[in-house]
């Protein structure tokens, strides 16, 4: 038996089948999507052709209308994650490396964690209006506690003989938090700022739901009144997009900023 | 007067629903200025748990250490610490590492880094001071994590099997490079291993721990002259010693199967 075949596990294949492959699986997609559309299967008012697409785009470019959009969206994701990542970050490493903490936060961390975002809009709502701040709530809340049990998993993983060693070398309490906890917890908490950015973009549809007047999710429910698929397409692909490029931008900060770490 | 003294030490470990584990039953150790004093023994007999409690990571139960006459009652920089895991920060460079120490000390920068360049230099690892552990192969972490303990200038340098993780050619080779420089700075040492060989290579003294509870069953003056190299290792002193400890070990292994 050949162990080293196209079918065998884990068996490496050429860079040219690889980009090969993952090309026509794009192209398959499109392909389905034009037999689907120019070959009668689907109604337009279900799903719109390419070049509909193509050509609303084209056209929200040329007014700025998708950008004034993504600007929008780009304001609320960017402040709820930031917000998010600025309290969890720290709040996850002492959460995983001091048991006190952890019995403080981990009650209501596993509760809420469990909570859909969207259940929790009428509550919003009440507190702190249909504005910007709700939106910017709804990706806060979406994120926050999952980076928060995330994070301290990786805090928690961090060697003890690495602190050990640190005592051994004369280091303090408060130097071994600053100069071996935190360093050695940054590259798992860039790894989770990462997965819990494209999660973030998964929520931005829920917070645009309400009483929103710009920016991408709002874009596609209002499409949805007039069956302009089209429009939501659009919208759709541009959200797969940007979410693409923060996850680029993630990879090739870590490896900017963390260059001693052994996995990317 | 000895440079640290263990006197009627006894760990208990009460883990919640498991039987109670007595780790060291009444130890009692001295370790002389400038020796290298090695503790071998079956693994679980609790010489790991002695070494921690020489570096204040661990508290005894009952009984006391002192280093120069004063308890040991918490982790300091005057006993440095060779771990069998790679310790090595992996965010600093092998300079860096070996900086660590002396930077928290407070010593000037030109100080610091003369030193640091001194013990890299003593573990042949000049022209790696810029690489990060990743980097570096088992053998290259563990002689730095040897050259960042040394640049701290410990009283005493304690070492937990060091070299276990190693294949038996990198092992042998450090132990030689440990002998060469230990000949220069005659720092004392307390070392820690189950290989017998490694232990009277090595070794001025040879502790031999019984299984568990951890006690001493034995200690053997090593009397083979330095510096040691490796035809040491088949020569017929060398050859009684490893026999003696081998029928002690034996012994203790087997009682070890049977618990």
């Amino acid at each position: 038996m050949n162990t080293s075949s196209l079918f065998s596990p884990k068996t490496e294949i050429s860079r040219g089948l690889y980009i090969g492959l993952s090309i026509s699986s794009v192209v398959a997609v499109l392909l389905v999507w034009c037999l689907l559309t120019y070959g009668g299967y689907m109604p337009p008012d279900f799903l719109a052709t390419p070049v509909e697409v193509l050509r609303a785009g084209v056209e929200q470019v040329g007014d700025l209308s998708l950008f004034g959009h993504m600007g929008s969206s780009l304001t609320v994701i960017l402040s709820g994650f930031l917000l998010a990542s600025v309290l969890a970050v720290p709040l996850g490493i002492l959460m995983g490396s001091f048991r006190a903490v952890q019995a403080l936060l981990e009650p209501i961390t596993g509760f809420m964690r469990y909570i859909p975002v969207s259940a929790l809009i009428p509550l919003l709502i009440l507190w702190v209006g249909i504005g910007i701040e709700q939106k910017v709530m709804v990706i806060f809340l979406g994120t926050f506690f999952q980076q928060l049990i995330l994070i301290s998993d990786v805090s928690a993983r961090v060697s003890k003989d690495l602190i050990d060693c640190a005592y051994t070398l004369g280091a303090s309490r408060g130097q071994v938090v600053w100069r071996i906890l935190l360093p050695a917890c940054m590259p798992g908490v860039m790894d989770n700022l990462r997965v819990t950015m494209g999660w973030a973009w998964t929520y931005l549809v829920v917070a645009e739901l309400v009483a929103a007047n710009s920016g991408l999710g709002y874009m596609i429910l209002n499409a949805m009144r007039g069956l302009f698929t089209d429009v939501i397409l659009l919208g759709v692909f541009t959200i797969g997009i940007l979410g693409l490029m923060t996850d680029f931008l993630f990879k090739w900060l870590r490896q900017r900023l963390l260059p001693w770490s052994a996995d990317f | 007067m000895s440079l640290l003294s263990i006197q009627d030490v006894t760990v208990r470990f009460e883990p919640k629903g498991k039987p109670v584990v007595l780790a060291l039953d009444n130890v009692s150790l001295n370790v002389e200025h400038n020796t290298f004093s090695v503790i071998v023994g079956p693994s679980g007999c609790g010489k790991s748990t002695l070494l921690r409690l020489v570096a204040g990571l661990e508290t005894p139960t009952s009984g006391r250490l002192d280093l120069d006459g004063k308890p040991i009652l918490g982790p300091s920089a005057d006993r440095g610490m060779v771990f069998q895991s790679y310790t090595l920060f992996p965010w600093l460079t092998v300079r860096e590492n070996v900086m660590f120490g002396p930077k928290l000390k407070g010593l000037p920068k030109s100080e610091y880094e003369d030193i640091a360049d001194r013990f890299i230099a003593a573990v042949h690892l000049k022209g790696f001071e810029k690489s990060y552990p990743k980097e570096l192969s088992g053998g290259m972490r563990q002689r730095v994590a040897l050259a960042r303990a040394l640049a701290n200038d410990p009283r005493i340098l304690l070492m937990d099997e060091p070299f276990g993780a190693l294949d038996s050619q990198t092992r042998q080779l450090m132990q030689e490079l440990l002998l060469e420089i230990w000949q220069e700075q005659r720092k004392t040492v307390l070392f820690i291993t189950h290989d017998i060989d490694e232990a009277v290579f090595l070794g001025d003294e040879v502790h031999v721990m019984s299984a568990r509870p951890g006690r001493f069953k034995k200690t053997l003056s090593i009397d083979i002259g330095r510096p040691r190299g490796i035809d040491v290792l088949t020569s017929p002193a060398f050859m009684e010693y490893k026999r003696e400890i081998l029928s002690l070990m034996h012994d203790e292994a087997l009682r070890a199967q049977m618990a």
